[in-house]
């Protein structure tokens, strides 16, 4: 079980409010991620729920009692840090068992806990080495193994795969994320990448100086941006702003369209441009426009056999039911 | 080409450093050696020629030798475990956040800036006299009889006043350990539902291992040697004469070169006794 409501939560450093009031649920079984630039206030928050921090106003409830005066070690909630905060001065299998012997589980049932976790995590070969002698992805899988032996009723996630390399960072949010099947337990992740965001929650938290722009499903996010903000944020590559005439004709502030949305051909489109940078993925290929009297640079994603050079004029077709409308506000209108 | 040229350039540039402090060490060990194996008294005859072993025979079997090295060892393990203690405490209460912490900082590094002989005389003149001190003041204010702290409590003295000049020593190493330690190791220990004593006992202490060690190695080579605090305040008496002191007193106050050079010889051995031991017992805190 592992429902957490906050509610009016704010959080002051000196005369700084990092975040005002703010309320969010987090329902039992749910991946939610904490998504925001650097800065945004979505450590903290995570800090907050795992007791870390001390609330300035408001409180917290998991599983519907009061947990705001709750010392974190009493909350039932497991951390993972982003430094892996493991103790280097103990074998994997002692740090594995910190928890349960700081909860002072007999022997029998701590080995049996140890053993199991291991397992799952692939650790059982090295459970008598240090984490110096590990690397990043085996200490990454010793963090988490140290988080699920004391069966928690929710997970915590600060950032933890943006201490390994990108090919281990796909690994690793695959394992997480199934992880998450099998336990099928709360989990809550920060990150500042939209992309590991999209890929494992249930329900996107979308923070901007520590307000919620959006809370939301991922293809919710994607589908229906409440605000610029969101739409800039979530997607890769980012979505396209264009201001002017062209988003007048529509009524609107500023039109948006994202760069899969959009159709390039050799002669004939609704905008044209010159071709400034082209990125050749294999699978797609990125064009970056100049030149098309829009926005300064318009991207575009096209079919990766689609190949125009440094300088070509090519034209745009925008598809009309996927462009987006934001009034004056930045907000989306339909 | 040019490495080995520069190589051999290197070398011939740092010769005149290595052999001025071969040379610097190298003379008195062979002159302590030398004058170990004479009969040697300055002012009673001079050098009355060699003796063998018998100066190391007579330091060894004089009544005053065990005593000189209990005394010795109880002022090291006395000091050591006093400013280990300390000064972790110490180092803790310094690495919280406070009002006015760098002035606090450096008037807790304050006391390893006096010279030992002043430091000693202030303790010994102002707070330990049984007439005048502070203390004697103190105990007189809750109606104690004041302690004739140099006479009656000799050892316990001598140990104060050196922890006194060492806990800065031991409190500024620790002190730099502890502010290394990464703190999300100290919140997750506190998420692993460890309660504040434990998180010291399993995250601090080992996290400051290390530099316990260089602690305990450093202090243990200048603490072998102490010998102005004992000289301007006890003089040797009451049972604080250590072994470097008695070397002193063989050598000057009986005029025994001799005899003394062997205490020296006997002083060297038991530091590289003790040095290895503690290497045995902390030194592989250092590989780790």
């Amino acid at each position: 079980m592992g429902r957490i409501q906050l509610k009016s939560v704010t959080k002051s450093f000196g005369d700084v409010e990092v975040i005002p009031p703010l309320d969010l649920t987090i329902e039992d079984g749910e991946f939610t991620v904490f998504v925001g630039p650097s800065g945004c206030g979505k450590s903290t928050l995570l800090r907050l729920i795992a007791g870390l921090e001390d609330m300035t106003s408001g409180s917290i409830d998991i599983d519907g009692a009061d947990a705001t005066d709750v010392p974190p070690a009493k909350r039932g909630l497991a951390m993972v840090f982003q430094s892996y905060a493991l103790y280097p001065h103990m074998t994997v299998r002692k740090n594995i068992a910190f928890p349960l012997r700081m909860a002072k589980l007999d022997q029998a049932e701590i080995d049996k806990r140890v053993e199991g976790a291991a397992s799952v995590l692939n650790l059982t070969d090295y459970l008598d080495r240090r984490p110096g002698q590990l690397s990043g992805g085996q200490r990454q899988r010793v963090a988490i193994g140290r988080a699920i032996v004391r069966e928690p009723a929710a997970f915590l996630f600060d950032e933890p795969l943006s201490n390994l390399d990108a090919a281990l960072r796909v690994g690793m949010r695959l394992e997480i994320s199934e992880l998450h099947e099998r336990l099928a337990t709360t989990m809550i992740y920060v990150t500042h990448d939209q992309v590991e965001a999209m890929t494992m929650a249930d329900k996107i938290v979308v923070l901007q100086a520590g307000v919620i722009e959006q809370v939301g499903s991922p293809l919710e996010l994607y589908r229906t941006p409440r605000n610029l903000f969101v739409a800039g944020f979530i997607g890769s590559p980012k979505m396209n702003f264009i201001e002017g005439p062209e988003a007048e004709k529509l009524g609107a502030q500023t039109i948006g369209i994202r760069p899969e949305h959009i159709a390039v051909s050799e002669s004939e489109g609704d905008w044209s441009g010159v071709v400034s940078v082209s990125e050749h993925l294999g699978s797609d290929t990125f064009f970056h426009v100049h030149e098309t009297g829009l926005a300064e640079t318009i991207t575009v994603r096209a079919d990766g056999e689609v190949s125009f050079r440094h300088g070509d004029r090519i034209h745009l077709t925008p598809r009309s039911d996927a462009i987006h409308r934001f009034d004056a506000k930045g907000l989306r209108f339909e | 080409m040019a490495t080995q040229h520069s190589r051999s350039v290197a070398r011939l540039m740092m010769a005149p450093a290595v052999v001025l402090l071969l040379g610097w060490m190298l003379v008195p060990l062979t002159m302590t050696l030398y004058f170990s194996f004479k009969k040697y008294l300055p002012l009673r005859g001079g050098d009355l020629g060699w003796v063998g072993f018998d100066n190391y025979v007579r330091f060894v079997s004089s009544s005053s030798f065990w005593p000189a090295v209990q005394a010795t060892l109880v002022i090291v393990g006395g000091v050591l475990v006093i400013t280990v203690i300390l000064g972790i405490l110490l180092a803790m209460l310094l690495d919280q956040p406070m009002w006015g912490q760098g002035v606090v900082r450096i008037l807790v590094i304050a006391p390893f800036f006096v010279m030992p002989t002043v430091s000693a005389l202030v303790w010994k003149n102002m707070f330990m006299d049984p007439v005048n001190g502070l203390l004697a003041h103190l105990w007189r204010f809750f109606g104690a009889e004041p302690i004739s702290w140099l006479s009656e409590a000799s050892m316990t003295s001598i140990v104060m006043i050196v922890s006194w000049q060492w806990l800065p020593f031991a409190t500024l190493i620790l002190l730099t350990a502890i502010q290394s330690l990464d703190s999300e190791q100290l919140e997750a220990a506190e998420m692993d539902g460890a309660p504040v004593l434990k998180r010291f006992y399993h995250i601090i202490l080992p996290h400051l291992g290390r530099a316990i060690t260089i602690v305990i190695l450093i202090q243990t080579i200048f603490l072998l040697s102490i010998f102005a605090e004992i000289f301007v305040t006890t003089g040797g008496a009451f049972g604080t004469r250590t072994l470097t002191y008695m070397i002193f007193q063989r050598v000057l106050e009986s005029q025994n070169v001799g005899l003394g050079s062997a205490g020296g010889v006997y002083a060297i051995i038991l530091a590289n006794i003790v040095a290895i031991f503690l290497m045995r017992i902390v030194g592989k805190n250092l590989d780790a």
